[in-house]
C-alpha cells in the first residue's frame, strides 16, 4: 500500500481563552481526535461553519501550530521532527485573504522569492528567473514582480499567493478558503487555476471551503467537520449524492444552487449554535439534529465504515 | 398592476471625478423582493445608500426621480429624510457586529428606534422589541433585550438587526447582503425568515447580494449591475432561463452548478477586469471584456426589450444574442 502523502493521526487541539476579566479561563477544544489521510495528486476538500475547527486544522498540518495531542505525518515522515526549510519544500500555504497575507511594504517579486530566500541556496540570477517563471505561470505579467500588493486587484493578489506557495515546488498546498474573499468571477478564474496547476505539477491540495459548490467542484474526496470532529468523510460523488449524517444532509439541504423556483430550503436545525468552549456531552450535534434520539445526547458515537467513507451516527450504527 | 413602492429613475452618484452608479432605474413593488446583483465595486451599496440618504458627504447624486410611495426623495431635506428612515424604510447591513452599538444593550438600541419615531413610553418600545425578538425567533426573547450584542452568535445578531429594522412596520426594507457574514445553515434560516415576514406584512425587500444562490432563490425580480449601470432587469426565472447581456451570461457560468458543470471540467470565466469609469466614459463598460463586442460598442448603447419586464443594455440586437 501506498504511503499517505498526509496523515493525521488523532490528532487534538486545545486552548485556553479568557472570557472576562473576573472569570476564570475557559477550554476551548477546536479539533479533537481527527485522524485523515490525503494521497498523492488527491484533492481533500473539508467543509464546515465557522468555528469547526478546519483553520486550525490547516495550521496543525502547515506546522504553524503544534497539536496538543495526536501526530502528523507528511510524506511517512513526523511533522514535528522536520525543520522549517523541509517542511517548506513539501507543504505550503493559500490563505484566505489575499489583502492582510502579502506584505504590503514588499514588492511582489521579493514577496514571491520569498521562499527560495528562505531556503538560503539559490543565487539571486536563478531566483529572478524562477520568481518570472512562476509570475508568468499564474497569469501575470513578470513586469507586476516590481508593483506593490496594493497596485493590484484581489485576483492578482491571489494569483501572487499561489506564485508564493508553488515557487518551491512542493507536493501539497494547503489551500484555506482561497477564493471566499474573491467575486464570483475572478474565483472562477482562481479555481481553473489550481485545477491546471494541479496537473501539471502534480500537486495535491487540502482544501478548506466553507462553499459546497466549491468542494463538490474541486474536491476527490471530502470531510465534514462540526465542532472539532470529523463527522463524515467519503468520496466527493458519494458524499454528495447519498450524505449519511444528519448534519451533512443539512448543510446540503442549506446551498442555494443558482436554481430559480426551489424556494428557500428548510434545514430542519435547532437554533442551538456550536460553541467550541461549550461542546455538548454525547453526540456533539445533538441539540440541533432534527432525528436526535435520547441515547444522541448521552453517549458519543463511534466512527462507523460506510461504503468507502466513515461517519459518526447512532442512527447509522443501528441501521 | 399597483403603482411600485419605490420607483428609481435614472440615478446617478458620483465620487470626484469617478462615476459610481450612472443612469440607474428600478422600481420596488410591495410584497415583492428585487435583487440587485453584481461585483463589488459596481454600484449596488451606494445605490441603496442614494435611497436611504445615507451617502458620504463627498457623493453627488442626481436623478430624474426618486420616489417612495409617490413622494419624491430628490431635494427632500435631512429632517424629512430622517422621518422617513428606520421609520416607513428600514435597511440592514452585512455585518451586524458593527452596525449594532456594542455599548447599549439590544433591549435599549431597540427601542430608541421606537421612540424617536413614534414616542410613547420605553417600558411599551421594550414590549414591542420583545415582541419583534419572538417574532424572528428568537429564544427567550425577554433575556436578549438585557444583553449586548458580542454576547450573540452571528445568526442571533442578524435577527436582532432585522427585527430592529421592523419596529416601526416599514413599507420597504433595503438589506445589504444580510446573510453574506453568515454560515450556510443560518443564511438559509435568514432568508426563510425574511420571506415569512414578506408574506405576513406584505413588505417590499430590495436585496443587495454578489450570491447568484440567493438571487434564484428570494428574488421576485433581478437587476444586474455593471460598472455603475443596470445592465439588465428581468423576472428571476427569465434571468436564468434567457439571460441576454454578455455579462449576465457571463456571470452566470461562473458559478458551479451540480449537474450542469461537471466536477473538475473549468467554469466559465469572465477575462480582464472592470474598468475605471469617470464622467466622460462613453460606449458600453463591458466591451473590453465581451467576446461578441463590435466597434460601434464604443458609441450610445440603447436599452432593448427582450420579453415583458426584460430589458437589457446592449448593442447586440436579441435575435443575433439569441443565436450567439
Amino acid at each position: 500500500m501506498k504511503t499517505p502523502l498526509i496523515e493525521v493521526r488523532d490528532v487534538g487541539q486545545r486552548f485556553r481563552v479568557n472570557s472576562g476579566l473576573l472569570e476564570k479561563k475557559r477550554q476551548v477544544v477546536a479539533v479533537d481526535g481527527v485522524s485523515l489521510k490525503l494521497m498523492q495528486g488527491d484533492v481533500l476538500g473539508i467543509v464546515g461553519e465557522s468555528g469547526c475547527g478546519k483553520s486550525t486544522l490547516a495550521r496543525i498540518i502547515l506546522g504553524l501550530l503544534p497539536p496538543t495531542t495526536g501526530d502528523v505525518l507528511i510524506d511517512g515522515q513526523d511533522l514535528s521532527k522536520l525543520d522549517r526549510k523541509e517542511r517548506a519544500r513539501l507543504v505550503q500555504p493559500v490563505f484566505q485573504d489575499p489583502f492582510s497575507s502579502l506584505n504590503p511594504r514588499r514588492l511582489v517579486r521579493d514577496i514571491v522569492a520569498l521562499p527560495l530566500h528562505a531556503q538560503g541556496d539559490v543565487t539571486s540570477a536563478e531566483m529572478r528567473k524562477r520568481v518570472d517563471t512562476m509570475l508568468e505561470r499564474v497569469g501575470l505579467d513578470p513586469a507586476m514582480g516590481d508593483r506593490f500588493p496594493a497596485q493590484l486587484s484581489g485576483g492578482q493578489r491571489q494569483r501572487v499567493a499561489i506564485a508564493r506557495a508553488l515557487v518551491l515546488r512542493p507536493r501539497i498546498v494547503v489551500c484555506d478558503e482561497p477564493t471566499s474573499a474573491l467575486d464570483v468571477s475572478v474565483q472562477a478564474q482562481i479555481l481553473n487555476l489550481l485545477a491546471e496547476l494541479r496537473r501539471e505539477f502534480g500537486l495535491s491540495y487540502l482544501f478548506i471551503s466553507h462553499n459546497l459548490a466549491v468542494i463538490e467542484h474541486v474536491a476527490t474526496e471530502v470531510a465534514v467537520m462540526y465542532l472539532g470532529r470529523i463527522v463524515e468523510r467519503n468520496d466527493t460523488a458519494s458524499l454528495f449524492h447519498a450524505p449519511k449524517h444528519p448534519y451533512t444532509k443539512a448543510l446540503l439541504a442549506s446551498v442555494l444552487t443558482p436554481e430559480p423556483g426551489l424556494g428557500i430550503p428548510e434545514t430542519g436545525l435547532g437554533d442551538a449554535m456550536p460553541d467550541p468552549a461549550n461542546v455538548p456531552p454525547g453526540c456533539r450535534f445533538h441539540p440541533r439534529c432534527p432525528v436526535a434520539i435520547e441515547r444522541c445526547g448521552r453517549e458519543a458515537p463511534a466512527i462507523t465504515r460506510v461504503g468507502n467513507g466513515i461517519t459518526e451516527c447512532h442512527l447509522i450504527t443501528s441501521m | 398592476m399597483t403603482a411600485p413602492l419605490l420607483e428609481i429613475d435614472r440615478l446617478d452618484i458620483g465620487f470626484g471625478p469617478l462615476s459610481a452608479v450612472r443612469g440607474a432605474s428600478l422600481q420596488v413593488r410591495r410584497g415583492e423582493t428585487h435583487c440587485l446583483v453584481g461585483e463589488s465595486g459596481c454600484g449596488k451599496s451606494v445605490t441603496a445608500l442614494a435611497v436611504m440618504g445615507l451617502l458620504a458627504r463627498n457623493a453627488t447624486r442626481n436623478a430624474v426621480s426618486m420616489r417612495f410611495d409617490g413622494q419624491e426623495l430628490m431635494g427632500l431635506d435631512e429632517k424629512a429624510m430622517s422621518r422617513l428612515r428606520g421609520d416607513r424604510m428600514a435597511m440592514i447591513f452585512q455585518e451586524p457586529m458593527t452596525s449594532l452599538n456594542p455599548a447599549y444593550t439590544v433591549g435599549s438600541q431597540m427601542a430608541e428606534v421606537m421612540l424617536r419615531h413614534r414616542g410613547g413610553t420605553r417600558r411599551a418600545a421594550l414590549d414591542r422589541a420583545a415582541e419583534l425578538l419572538a417574532k424572528v425567533r428568537i429564544t427567550s426573547p425577554g433575556m436578549r433585550l438585557g444583553q449586548y450584542p458580542h454576547q450573540l452568535s452571528g445568526g442571533l445578531r442578524q435577527r436582532v438587526m432585522i427585527a430592529m429594522a421592523l419596529m416601526c412596520s416599514p413599507e420597504l426594507l433595503i438589506a445589504d447582503e444580510p446573510t453574506t457574514a453568515l454560515d450556510v445553515t443560518v443564511q438559509a434560516q435568514i432568508l426563510r425568515l425574511l420571506a415569512d415576514l414578506q408574506k405576513d406584512l406584505g413588505l417590499a425587500i430590495l436585496l443587495i447580494t454578489h450570491d447568484l444562490g440567493v438571487v434564484a432563490r428570494t428574488a421576485h425580480h433581478v437587476s444586474v449591475m455593471y460598472a455603475g449601470q443596470v445592465v439588465e432587469t428581468a423576472p428571476v426565472a427569465d434571468l436564468f432561463a434567457n439571460p441576454m447581456h454578455p455579462y449576465t451570461r457571463g456571470l452566470l457560468s461562473c458559478v458551479p452548478v451540480p449537474g450542469k458543470v461537471r466536477p473538475g471540467d473549468p467554469l466559465g470565466s469572465i477575462p480582464g477586469m472592470v474598468p475605471r469609469v469617470e464622467h466622460a466614459f462613453a460606449g458600453c463598460a463591458f466591451r473590453q471584456r465581451c467576446d461578441l463586442a463590435r466597434p460601434d460598442c464604443a458609441g450610445t448603447i440603447p436599452r432593448r426589450d427582450f420579453a415583458p419586464g426584460h430589458d437589457y443594455l446592449c448593442q447586440i440586437e436579441p435575435a443575433a444574442l439569441v443565436t450567439a
